[in-house]
């Protein structure tokens, strides 16, 4: 099976074939962006000091080593919880024209609507795997906001084959995390009353 | 060895261990992995335990922690009365907490409270924690090292049911917890029960379990019996990995208990993620020392 791949600058045809669960790839540029940066945004109204129209952006903190000749080196870069930004993210969307945010977990009904408003996608990238995904990246090419310390600065990194994304929430309103939850607790109850005739220790 | 000597080269030996268990996971965990992984249908599913296994790969061939979070440094001591340093342990272990922090390197997690200061260096107040057991006459000690990070411990619930609840009670306790909150921590999980009397004696029986071997079960029958209907039952669920559905929820149940009070019944869970990174050394009373944990492992 060939892998599909999203390039930057992502255009909107890219992304309307996409549904929740497919899993693709990005070859282009990714931008660690989250909390402080979407509150400087959103909150403040300051211009992100990054062009995100078209582009993707990383929910991670990572570890960033900064070698003799003064370029970066990306160590380590794990996926932080998405979840955290869902109250900034729709009108992130909005203001920034971000085509693809990927991170942990997954994220809001507010968000939702922003992907499918800008039609944007969510995607998460397995959480602990931050020695993969920093072998993922090809070359930091610039650091914006470095006030911000390391977790927070807007590394921008250029990725080649960066994946696997996991889709969660697609251009047409659909929510991965929100549909497996409620798989989960249907599929609980039968197992739960099965287990709790064959543990009456209490006689 | 004089007693400084002696002093230096454990810290040294505890240092190496609890950098080098950040890199490379556990026998057991990495065997239950590679079995979950084969289980597997779905691709995405398949997909991504293999994004586990090249993330360890990659891990131990560029030495670097293989998740970027490497918690808080917990180590559970049992220690036999005779052991030459046991009034030296507490103080080793800090200072093999620092020298892991340099060597790792480790990401700074320990952030004193009330001051919300982030000391850098990962100890603080009681931090590393550590757990006592003495055994008497022994001369030797068996540590465990944990890393607890931030979405493995999120999980972690308590409480005290009555009595009319009962073993019912307990699994709906189970359940609740890794379907809500146990989805985000990184599935799957080992899931640690304590069942005991009161809340905290529930939770650290429920850490405890948690450091048990994957696949090894309570003696006691009908706890292990409980152990299997849980596991059964959460991998029913089809959580997957990263709770992205699966063949499979959990590693295991793992269930430690004491007597209780015969009108309560504490019950804690705890939950270790698929980077489940805890060691097990034993340390000779010649400071010799022998990883059990994972075989073949130099420091
Ligand atoms: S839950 Fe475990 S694997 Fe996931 S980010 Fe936290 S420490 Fe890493």
């Amino acid at each position: 099976m060939s892998r599909k791949i999203l390039s930057t600058p992502i255009r909107d045809e890219d992304l309307e074939g996409l549904n929740v669960g497919d899993v693709v790839y990005l070859t282009g540029h990714l931008v660690t962006c989250r909390d402080v940066a979407h509150r400087r945004l959103i909150e403040q109204g300051r211009e992100l000091p990054v062009d995100l129209r078209g582009g993707a952006i990383f929910h991670a903190g990572p570890i960033v080593r900064e070698k003799d000749d003064g370029h970066f080196e990306m160590v380590s870069i794990g996926p932080t919880t998405s979840m955290r930004m869902e109250k900034f993210e729709r009108q992130f969307i909005n203001r920034t024209g971000v085509k693809l945010i990927v991170g942990k977990g997954g994220m809001g009904p507010e968000t939702t609507a922003g992907c499918q408003e800008g039609k944007a996608v969510h995607a998460i990238f397995p959480g602990g795997c931050a020695v993969l995904a920093a072998t993922l990246v090809e070359e930091i090419e610039r650091a914006e906001w470095q006030d911000l310390g390391m977790p927070e600065t807007l590394w921008v990194n250029r990725v080649r084959e960066f994946g696997p994304l996991i889709i969660s929430i697609d251009t047409k309103g659909n929510n991965l995390i929100e549909q497996n939850k409620a798989v989960f607790n249907e599929k609980k109850l039968p197992a739960i009353e099965r287990i709790k005739s064959q543990v009456r220790f209490i006689k | 060895m004089d007693k400084e000597e002696s002093v230096r080269s454990l810290t040294e030996t505890m240092a190496k261990f609890t950098a080098y268990i950040g890199k490379r996971l556990p026998n057991d965990v990495k065997d239950k992995l590679a079995e979950l992984r084969t289980m597997e249908t779905n691709p995405l599913a398949k997909a991504i335990y293999m994004s586990m296994a090249d993330n360890q790969e990659a891990a131990d061939k560029l030495d670097r922690p293989s998740c970027q979070d490497t918690g808080v440094i917990q180590y559970f001591v049992r220690a036999g009365a005779k052991f030459p340093l046991l009034g030296e342990l507490e103080q080793i272990l800090h200072d093999a907490t620092l020298g892991a922090t340099k060597m790792g390197p480790l990401r700074h997690n320990a952030v004193e409270t009330f001051d919300e200061k982030n000391t850098g260096t990962n100890t603080g107040s009681k931090i590393p924690w550590l757990d006592w057991e003495i055994v008497p006459d022994e001369d030797t000690a068996i540590i465990d090292v944990y890393m607890a990070g931030g979405g493995c411990t999120l999980p972690g619930k308590a409480t005290v049911l009555m009595p009319g609840q009962g073993y019912e009670g307990v699994t709906d306790f189970v359940f609740d917890v890794i379907t809500s909150r146990g989805v985000n921590a990184c599935p799957p999980l080992l899931v640690g029960v304590g069942v005991s009397t009161s809340v905290e004696t529930a939770a650290r029986l429920s850490k405890r379990a948690i450091l048990r071997e994957v696949g090894s079960h309570n003696p006691n029958e009908n706890a292990a019996k409980m152990e299997t209907l849980l596991e059964e039952g959460l991998n029913e669920v089809g959580i997957g990995p990263q709770g992205l559905t699966g063949a499979n929820s959990v590693m295991g149940v793992n269930i430690e208990s004491s007597a209780r009070h015969p009108s309560t019944i504490g019950v804690a869970v705890s939950t270790g993620c698929w980077a489940h990174r805890r060691g097990k050394i034993r340390i000779n009373a010649d400071l010799s020392y022998e990883i059990i944990s994972h075989k073949g492992a130099a420091l």
